[in-house]
Order: C-alpha cells, then structure tokens, then sequence
C-alpha cells in the first residue's frame, strides 16, 4: 500500500521492504510519517517551481548498520552510474560538434583561485629593482662576495640531525659544519664575520628529528626562519644516484612571485656560488607551492635534445617560512619584516604570501 | 602635473629608497615624488615633518644629512641644506620653530637650531648618547623631548639650552636590586597638560609629569613582549596607540593602563604610526610596504595601499581631509536631491493604514540614509508592488 502511493525512489523502498518484512509493521508507522512529509514537500515543490527531485529520505536514518551501510552502497553506485551517463552523454555531443564544441573547461585548483596579491612584483618596476639591486644581498649579486656557510644545529643534536647537516653540507659548496657546543648564537655571529662567513644555518632539533631551520645573512642581512618538515635522508631515497660530487650545482628558484617571495628567493640563491659549474650536471631546486618550499637535488643527463634523465641525489626537505626579521638574529629585539600570523593570515585558503 | 597631484594627497611617506611617497585616500592613488634622477640608498628618509602650521611644506631628514624642503604646493622639491655628517648618525628627529628655523637631531644626541640664513647652527646641545627619538611639543613649540637607549627622556627649552628643564628618573630597582634597563623608543606630548609619554624597548609606556614633584613615571603599562617601536596620540587624549617590532598595533588607556583593542594586519615591524588631528583614524606604516589605514572606533582597516619600498615615516595632512570629505558630502547632497525627485515622480500607492504608516516611515529614512540603503528598499518597494500587482 505504501510502496504503491509514492511515487519515490521505489527502488530503495522496495529493497527495504524485501529484507525488512517482519518490520513492516513498525516502519509502517514511520512510513505514514514520511509519506506525509513527502506529500507536503512535493505539495510545495509543484507551488514554488518545476517538477522537483523526488524527495527520498536519507540513508542515515536506518538504524540498522548492515542494511545502512547496503544502502549507502547502493546509492554511492546509483551516483556513479549517473554520473557516468552523463559523461558519457557530453562526449558523444562533443564528438558530434566536432570542431565547433565549445573548449574544454578548466578545472578549479586551488593554485587557480589564487586571490590576486597585489605585492607581485612586475618585472618593469624601477623602483622594485632598484630596490632589490641595493638591497643586502647585493654584494653577493655584483661579484663580490663568495658565499661561505657555516652549518650548525641547537645544543646537543641527534642522530638524524646531525647526519642532515653532514649531506646539507656536501649540497651546499663551500660549507663547513661545526658542533654547538651550547654557545649563544649573538656570541657566535660575530666571531662568524670576523672570519668572513657569509651564512649561518642553524638547524633546530626537537625529539631526535630536525624541525625548524635559521637562515642568516652574515654581514648585517636578514634573517629567516624556517618550520622544516619530511627530511627525507639519502639512504632513505629510493632509487637515488650516487654521491653529490664537488661541483657548484645550478640553482632553481621555481613560483617566488610577490615582493617577501623575492625576498626569499635571493637568500635561497646567494647560498650557492654564482657560477655553477655545469660539468657536474648537478642541480639544486626550490620550488614554493602554497607557501611551502620544496627542496630537491638531482643530477641530470641529456640524452638526446628533447629527452633528459634525472637522478635525485641527496636529502630533501620542505620549509616553511616563519618570519623574516631584517637585520642579523635577534629574536627579542630585532625588527620583524615579515611574520606569520596563523589566525589574520592562514584564514582564507586561497591567499598566499610568498 | 605633479601640482595637482601632490595637492591631493593627504597623506606623506618617505620611504628607505628616497622617495617620497603622497596617497590620495579618496581617490586611492599613490605617487611618487623623487629630487634626484637617480635613486640611492643614501636618500634614505628618516624624519619627516611639517615646517608650518598651515602644512604646505615638507621636511625632510635623510641619511647622508641634508634636510629637503618639499612645497605641496608646487609639487616638487625647493630646497636642500646640509645639516649635518652622515657619520654622527641618521636623524631622529626633526621639528620646525616659528619664524624658519629648524631643529635636528642626529643619532650621536647633538641637536642643533638651524636659521635660514646660516651654514652654522644658532644653537646647539647634547642630549647624550643614542638618542632614538626627538619630538617637538605641538603647544609650546620651543620644548623639545629626547630620548633613547640607556639615556632617559628629557625635556629641553630651546631658549636655556644649558640644562634640560626636565630629566626622568630610571625606574626603581627590581626585586633583585639590580638597574632596569632603560630604551625609550618614541615619546609624544598630551595636549592641554605637560604631560609626556614614552614607549620603550622594553615593552612598556611610561607618562611623566614634569609638573609633579616625581621625576619616575607617573603611569607605568606593558604591552606584548616585544620592543614598541611607534607611538601616537588620538585627539581624545585619554588613549595612545603604540605599535611593536613584530607589527601588532594597540591602543592603550591612559586611565586605567588597559589595552582597548588591538589592530589588526601588519605582517611586518611598524616604523612609523600617526593618528589624525580631528578624525578617529589612524595610518601605520612598516617594513611590510603597506600602508594601512585604520578606524580608531572599530579598530577595523579602512585603507591598505601597497608601496613598493619599506616605510620610515608618515605624516597627515588635516586640511586635504576636510577638502575630500567636503567634496564627497557636496556630490552626495545632489545624489540626494535626484533620489527624492525620483521618489516623487513615483505614484504613491494606496495601502492598507497598516502599510502605510510603513511606507511613510521608510520614506523619512530613506531620506536620512545613504544611497545604498536607499536602493535595497527601492528594490524592495518595487518587490513589493509586483507581488500586489
């Protein structure tokens, strides 16, 4: 009696009336009720617009879990089916059009949707370049300076952490590592620059795995913390090549777009020499994407004109900036350029700041 | 060209790079006026302020030691003067005395009284050493308050420079006996009493009375916990917002020595902050490049400009506001007056007592509203005859 007055999703009533039969009674009572509801709904829905969809109730309210779960199934392939038809549908129509078929939707990513950000620097700006030309990196730019880093990690490291300094510094020429040995960094700056070292890297540990990293500038130059994540070391690389050799790597700074992401990647650059030696085929990437920077080593080989055949050779890693403090570390009283604030600015998904 | 736009910009930055920087609010244009044809980092801005009251020039402190004149007026520069080495120290300060002369102060603590004629400086005192901040008291325009690391705030007359009229006491010892240091970062005068307060390195905002027998800070607040780099004072006189290193922006009650409220936006360490001297706004620039502009009612952003260089300072401009907000009331008085001629022309619909009193009702306030308002009843007036009709 039931079945037969509503007109709606009979399928899944009827299987439901299959397998419940003893219950009918029961669900008869919740069945008028819904009968009644979906009678109204549909009273409604002719008043305020075309025929509506069938109104079906939803599957979470059969208190059943094996027939709930039957159910979900059975609705979940339902969708499928659809959805294939209607694929199906739109690529018959778009072959019969042939040429005049209307282009190929874009999907939405969230890269896409970026909310537009004015700071991104346009390559003609004077003012930007002259900016950038005189800013404290421009020593190393002009010719000047060769870079010399200085590895270090936070008092009392780790197996792990200390063996990614040691592969850190056979990445970055000109590298030296040196145990902490719990001395004050505002003490060690500048024995530093007495002795001509144009970086400090810190790498901060915490449970045994390195987790944040403090990028300095020497002579007076900014400084950037880091939130390091997924260290992946070389003998946890699968298929890797052999051991990074001697020679200065090239460097690729990949989607550093906005005036901090400028900022951002010139430090990144000034860490290696500035001529690389392309005998090594070797080469070190940046590449930020949604404001996390992915660091990856490859060596590569040409095999032909068009084809080329990469290695991934050494650790990597993803960072995330913290801040960016101008001037050299000085965590109470330097002057901020740049902070993360997770509440202003991890609020909207679509905005990105490097 | 450079007239008309530097004529309606109603507010001043000067910026790392040497520019000069003048923002259109109301019309949201930014320009850049520039002396030389090539930019250096020596240009560097580091004091800005007005050389008279009736603000129709500019002065300008950069780092090599010359003071520029900018007339807003003519758009472009006037003068230049050599006050001073670049190797005693930026400017800290700059203020500018009745009958053309101007007051400098450098890093090393000389502050010297320029003339317009001389080379040489009338006067000239030392304020001691690493002098961060020099501020000129806006009633008494011959007192001056200096101030800096380890070397407290004191309070000058220019016409006995021998001593300072008012120096303040360090704070008591804390409960270990030890000296607190002492840093202070930016000081401003309380209009209507002789009041000064200071915010220091060290996270706090003193007010000093020079009337009251106590040379020690009368009010003591502490804020955040990183050093407060901006100070400025809304025209109420009661509250004072101070910005720190890390770009959070607050302002405090005077009374009670109470964070308000907080405001909110700045990624980046706040130079330069200054309240308007009628209207509850306030504009804060830093080293993020932008320029915020913020309500000091809601503490909500009115305005966010982008300037490609890091900001040093920045001064308003009273008067371009009353010429923009008179403009803006002018246009909105002949919107109004179309609106209710449209509103006249329409047919009065005859409705039940119960709508009309309605009716009659939105009319009156649709007359004291804006256009936006007006427009969403419009709308719902004309919704509202269709479904009757």
């Amino acid at each position: 009696m039931d079945i037969t007055e509503v007109p709606v999703s009979e399928d899944s009533k009827g299987k439901k009336k299959k397998n419940k039969k003893p219950k009918m009674k029961s669900k008869a009572g919740n069945g008028e009720a819904e009968k009644k509801q979906q009678e109204v709904v549909v009273v409604e829905n002719m008043e305020k617009s075309e025929p509506a969809f069938p109104p079906s109730f939803s599957v979470s309210e059969i208190k059943n879990k094996q027939r709930r779960h039957f159910m979900f199934m059975k609705l979940k392939q339902e969708k499928r089916k659809q959805k294939m038809q209607l694929k199906k549908k739109k690529k018959k129509e778009r072959e019969a059009l042939g040429d005049k078929a209307p282009p190929k939707e874009v999907p939405k990513t969230i890269e896409n949707q970026r909310v537009y950000d004015e700071t991104v620097v346009d390559p003609e700006d004077e003012e930007v370049a002259f900016d950038e030309g005189t800013d404290e990196f421009s020593a190393y730019f002009n010719g000047l300076t060769n870079p010399k880093v200085l590895i270090t990690t936070s008092d009392r490291p780790r197996g792990r952490t200390v063996r990614f300094c040691e592969q850190l510094a056979t990445v970055i020429p000109n590298a030296h590592v040196y145990y902490r040995r719990g001395l004050a960094l505002k003490r060690v700056i500048p024995q530093c620059i007495a002795r001509d070292f144009t970086y400090l890297i810190v790498i901060n540990e915490d449970r045994k795995v390195p987790n944040g990293m403090v990028l300095c500038h020497l002579p007076d130059g900014p400084t950037a913390h880091f939130k390091v994540s997924s260290v992946r070391l070389r003998k946890e690389m699968k298929r890797r090549g052999k051991d990074p050799t001697e020679h200065s790597p090239e460097v690729i700074l990949n989607n550093f777009t906005t005036r901090l992401g400028h900022s951002i990647g010139r430090l990144f650059a000034a860490l290696f020499p500035q001529d690389p030696q392309f005998v090594g085929r070797q080469v070190a990437t940046f590449h930020n994407q949604r404001d996390f920077i992915f660091f990856r080593f490859h060596r590569y080989i040409f095999k032909n004109e068009k084809r080329v055949g990469i290695q991934e050779l050494g650790p990597r890693f993803t960072l995330k900036l913290r801040s960016l403090q101008k001037g050299t570390f000085d965590s109470k009283f330097g002057e901020y350029e740049w902070v993360l604030k997770r509440h202003e600015m991890d609020a909207c998904r679509r905005k990105f700041q490097l | 060209m450079m007239a008309d736009s530097s004529r309606l910009c109603s507010v001043w930055l000067g910026s790392e790079t040497g520019i000069l920087k003048g923002v259109s609010l109301g019309r949201k244009q930014a320009f850049n006026f520039c002396n030389t044809r090539q930019l250096s980092r020596d240009q560097e801005v580091r004091a800005l302020c007005w050389a008279d009251p009736a603000q129709s020039e500019l002065l300008l402190g950069s780092v090599d030691g010359t003071v520029r004149t900018f007339s807003t007026e003519k758009g472009a520069f006037t003068e230049a003067r050599r006050c001073g080495e670049p190797a005693e120290g930026c400017f800290t300060g700059l203020a500018a005395l009745s009958g053309s002369a101007t007051v400098t102060c450098v890093e090393c603590g000389t502050l010297r009284v320029w003339r317009e004629d001389s080379s040489e400086p009338a006067t000239q005192l030392h304020a001691g050493q690493n002098v961060c901040r020099m501020r000129q008291s806006p009633v008494h325009r011959h007192k001056v308050a200096t101030g800096g690391k380890d070397n407290p705030l004191k309070i000058w007359d220019l016409q006995r420079p021998e001593s300072p009229a008012f120096t303040a006491k360090n704070l008591r010892d804390d409960w270990l006996d030890l000296r607190r240091p002492h840093w202070v970062r930016d000081m401003a005068f309380i209009p209507d009493s002789d009041k000064v307060v200071t915010c220091t390195g060290y996270h706090q905002v003193h007010v000093f009375d020079p009337a009251s027998p106590q040379r020690r800070p009368v009010l003591e607040v502490e804020y955040g916990e990183y050093p407060l780099t901006a100070l400025s004072l809304p025209p109420g006189g009661q509250s004072v917002v101070v910005g720190n290193t890390h770009g959070q922006i607050a302002v405090l009650d005077l009374r009670k020595g109470a964070v308000r409220g907080c405001l909110k936006g700045l990624a980046g360490g706040v130079r330069a902050l200054q309240c308007h001297s009628s209207q509850p706004v306030v504009a804060s620039c830093g080293l993020d490049r932008f320029l915020r502009v913020h309500s000091l009612e809601d503490r909500k952003l009115l305005h966010k400009v982008y300037l490609k260089s890091r900001l040093n300072c920045v001064l308003l401009a009273s008067r371009e506001e009353a010429g923009q907000t008179a403009g803006e009331a002018g246009s909105q008085e002949v919107k109004e007056e179309e609106e209710d001629e449209v509103w006249d022309a329409m047919e009065r619909v005859e409705e039940a007592p119960k709508r009309k009193t309605t009716t009659e009702e939105e009319e009156e306030e649709e007359q004291e509203e804006e256009e936006v308002k007006k427009k969403s009843k419009k709308k719902k007036k004309k919704k509202k005859e269709a479904f009757e009709d």
